[in-house]
């Protein structure tokens, strides 16, 4: 009985606005869905230290916006799937969200290979889908391919080239400029969102000064990297250039214990997280990642109150498809707000005039007529993207300098500049 | 392109960087030959429970701010308490009950430890994500061997897991209680007739196996890092070893634990990282076709 009282009061006061409503209103059907939820469905790996953000931060941007008084009057409903970072569940829990929980949006994973999975069922169930985290540039390319299809799916996170060129950028400004340094190695695992990515790397560096000595691809259940370290420095690189996002511990503690005398710069998402330090037990000591947000950079007005809400009310701070996914809930709601309907076509047509400053930057999508239509626009005023570095448990950034609030430093180890 | 450092450097590198790696399979490889020769308990459950002692040790580091020798002790009590409940909640009571029939109790233990495994890993996920974990190492720094450059801590991990066995040797070989363990596993039906109760000698092996396991799964939490999906592969590799070695023989694992490690760490270095396992997998399909009793095999 308590519980049916508990209900029963939003449930009158949701009845009443909508009989309100359906009188100050001409066409009383439509009027009287509105008071229902909006729904946006939540499917990602809730298990793994990048992905637990996502449900976390999009449930966050959902409880401000209804505190705020929803949309058009309509409160925002998170439903979380986890997909235990699997493609064949994850596509199980989009079936489930469009045909029986009746989603009006999904915001899922920051996996390429679950993401790419995802993507025909987009325009199979005409739902709307935004990625926070995965990268593959094919998730656009085949946008590009099958326009009137896909263009449910919306890339709400850099695309693998894009973050290429970010981290070319600041190696440019940090290695060879400040630290003269002349070569690099491209180290990646194995997986559909590094293939684009090494294929940036490999055209970028050299242009912006490092000449690329070897490209090594490892299988992501790598256990021992020393044969690979040792292959690296008995090329004599004066830079590792990463690509990693499923492994990043052992990397990365092996590393700090073989005392590898070569720094690392690239991407490395799980450096992203604040828990990576005492995952790695401090072994993380100066590696530098490429990242759209840090704690402690203001890279808009919303960044650093998102960031200290995320932690007050989840005990961490968020992983970078955090920051992603809570700028997601928000655009989203603000496409409907201007579609002034969920109707997936019309929410497809407001989302690509999104025009919305997020955490991350200013959110802006690629058009039709691009090689990658709904990718984020980078750089400039849209989003500036950072190179941030650990240094004595803090993710410092120390690019770009206009955003930068510390300068290089690095272990003991590792000998920059020696190479000269 | 194989030696990209000079030939002499490159073997030195192989040579110290194997025995380190072999050395803990070995270590690892032995509890679970000792478990099998002694009761005949295949423990599928093996690679969850070494996870499961490092997330402990990683854990007490974590939240409870202990330094690494507290952690890793912690990693260890929990490796033996885990190894305990195992036999207690899984293994004994289907050794026990009499409605399943003797000849078929061993598929069932063996099923029931995968579950068991599958569940730790599972639980491990879940709290603590299935992102790698590291133990804080005890030892740090480097050192030049040959011209080399060895982590401290790596040979810390050879000293350690060849204490340990030379411990678990004079344990079976110089006391009552390790003579009777060698008995059970030659003639389990001869020791109670002299008297000895075999529960006993199981909770004893399984009691031995936990240090083992715990010891075993710190180090390569040290060394390497493990996640909660290294369980199976874990498994997988201490089965591969056994088998090689011959079912249930503890020597016969330890020769084999170099084997594979050498031909996986020779591998990784002359061929490809990304190929490390295969050769081992392959030399152990050999051995089915040659010699499916294994290297120092009974049967």
């Amino acid at each position: 009985m308590y519980k049916l009282e508990k209900r029963g009061a939003p449930m009158l006061a949701a009845g009443v606005a909508a009989v309100a409503l359906a009188m100050l209103l001409p066409g009383a059907p439509a009027a009287a869905q509105s008071a229902s939820p909006i729904k946006i469905g939540v499917i990602a790996e809730a298990t793994s230290v990048a992905g637990s953000s996502i449900p976390q931060a999009a449930q966050l941007a959902a409880d401000e916006i209804n505190a705020a008084g929803g949309v058009n009057g309509r409160k925002i409903q998170i439903i979380s799937y986890d997909d235990h970072s699997s493609a064949a569940e994850a596509v199980r829990a989009f079936q489930r969200a469009a045909t029986e929980d009746h989603v009006n949006a999904v915001i899922a994973s920051y996996i390429s290979e679950v993401v790419l999975a995802l993507e025909p069922w987009t325009g199979r169930l005409k739902t709307v889908m935004v990625t926070p985290g995965a990268a593959s540039d094919v998730i656009t390319q085949n946008i590009a391919k099958n326009y009137d299809h896909l263009k449910y799916t919306f890339h709400g996170y850099l695309t693998s080239t894009s973050l290429a060129d970010q981290v070319c950028d600041a190696a440019k400004d940090l290695l060879v400029k400040e630290l003269h340094m002349k070569t690099a190695v491209v180290m990646s695992e194995d997986a559909a969102w590094t293939t684009p990515l090494d294929a940036e790397y490999l055209k970028c560096l050299p242009k912006v000064g490092l000449k690329v000595l070897d490209h090594i691809r490892f299988s992501p259940d790598t256990t021992d990297f020393t044969p690979i370290f040792n292959k690296i420095e008995g090329e004599k690189a004066d830079v590792m250039i990463t690509g990693i996002s499923h492994v990043g511990t052992q990397p990365t503690v092996q590393w700090k214990q073989q005392e590898v005398p070569i720094p690392m710069l690239g991407i490395s998402s799980q450096a992203t997280n604040s828990t990576f330090w005492n995952d790695t037990n401090g072994a993380t000591e100066g590696v530098l990642y490429q990242a759209v947000s840090g704690p402690g950079v203001a890279v808009t007005p919303k960044t650093l109150p998102f960031v200290a809400a995320f932690q007050k009310r989840f005990g961490n701070l968020p992983s970078y498809c955090g920051y992603t996914a809570y700028d997601e809930v928000y655009y989203i709601a603000d496409a409907i707000k201007r579609a002034g309907s969920t109707d997936p076509d019309k929410l497809v047509a407001a989302l690509e005039k999104t025009d919305w400053v997020g955490t991350i930057g200013r959110i802006q999508f690629k058009g039709r007529d691009t090689a990658n239509p709904h990718a984020l626009k980078i750089g400039g005023s849209t989003i500036p993207g950072l190179m941030l570095q650990w240094q004595d448990g803090k993710q410092v950034n120390v690019w770009p300098p206009k955003l930068a609030n510390g300068t290089l430093k690095f272990p003991k180890f590792i000998k920059v500049g020696a190479a000269n | 392109m194989a030696f990209a450092r000079d030939p002499m450097t490159e073997f030195w590198q192989i040579l110290i960087d194997g025995f380190a790696i072999s050395s803990l399979y070995a270590l690892g490889a032995t509890g679970f030959a000792l478990i099998f020769g002694v009761s005949g308990v295949l423990n599928l459950s093996h690679g969850a429970l070494m996870v499961t002692a490092v997330v402990a040790a990683w854990a007490a580091g974590d939240s409870l701010h202990v330094g690494p020798y507290t952690g890793a002790a912690i990693g260890v009590a929990v490796g033996f308490a885990a190894s305990l409940v195992t036999y207690f909640l899984v293994v004994n009571p289907l050794q026990r009950t009499r409605k399943i029939r003797e000849e078929e109790k061993e598929i069932f233990i063996l099923t029931a430890t995968l579950l068991w495994g599958i569940m730790i890993q599972q639980l491990i996920a879940y709290f603590y994500t299935d992102n790698a974990k590291t133990v804080a190492p005890i030892v740090q720094g480097v050192v030049a061997i040959a011209g080399v450059r060895t982590p401290t801590n790596e040979i810390f991990t050879a000293i350690v897991c060849w204490l340990v066995i030379a411990v678990l040797w004079l344990l079976v070989n110089r006391t009552r209680a390790g003579k009777a363990v060698l008995a059970a596993s030659m003639n389990p039906r001869g020791i109670t007739l002299l008297g000895v109760e075999l529960s006993r000698v199981y909770i004893a092996v399984w009691a031995i196996y936990g240090v083992l396991v715990g010891i075993a799964g710190v180090l390569l939490g040290m060394f390497l890092g493990i996640s909660s999906y290294s369980a199976g592969p874990l498994t997988a590799s201490a089965f591969a070893i056994v088998v090689l070695g011959g079912l249930g023989s503890v020597p016969g694992a330890l020769i084999a634990a170099y084997v594979v490690g050498y031909l996986e760490t020779i591998t990784a270095y002359l061929i490809s990282p990304a190929y490390r396992t295969i050769p081992a997998l392959l030399l152990l399909v050999a051995f089915m076709y040659v010699r499916p009793r294994g290297l120092l095999g009974r049967r």
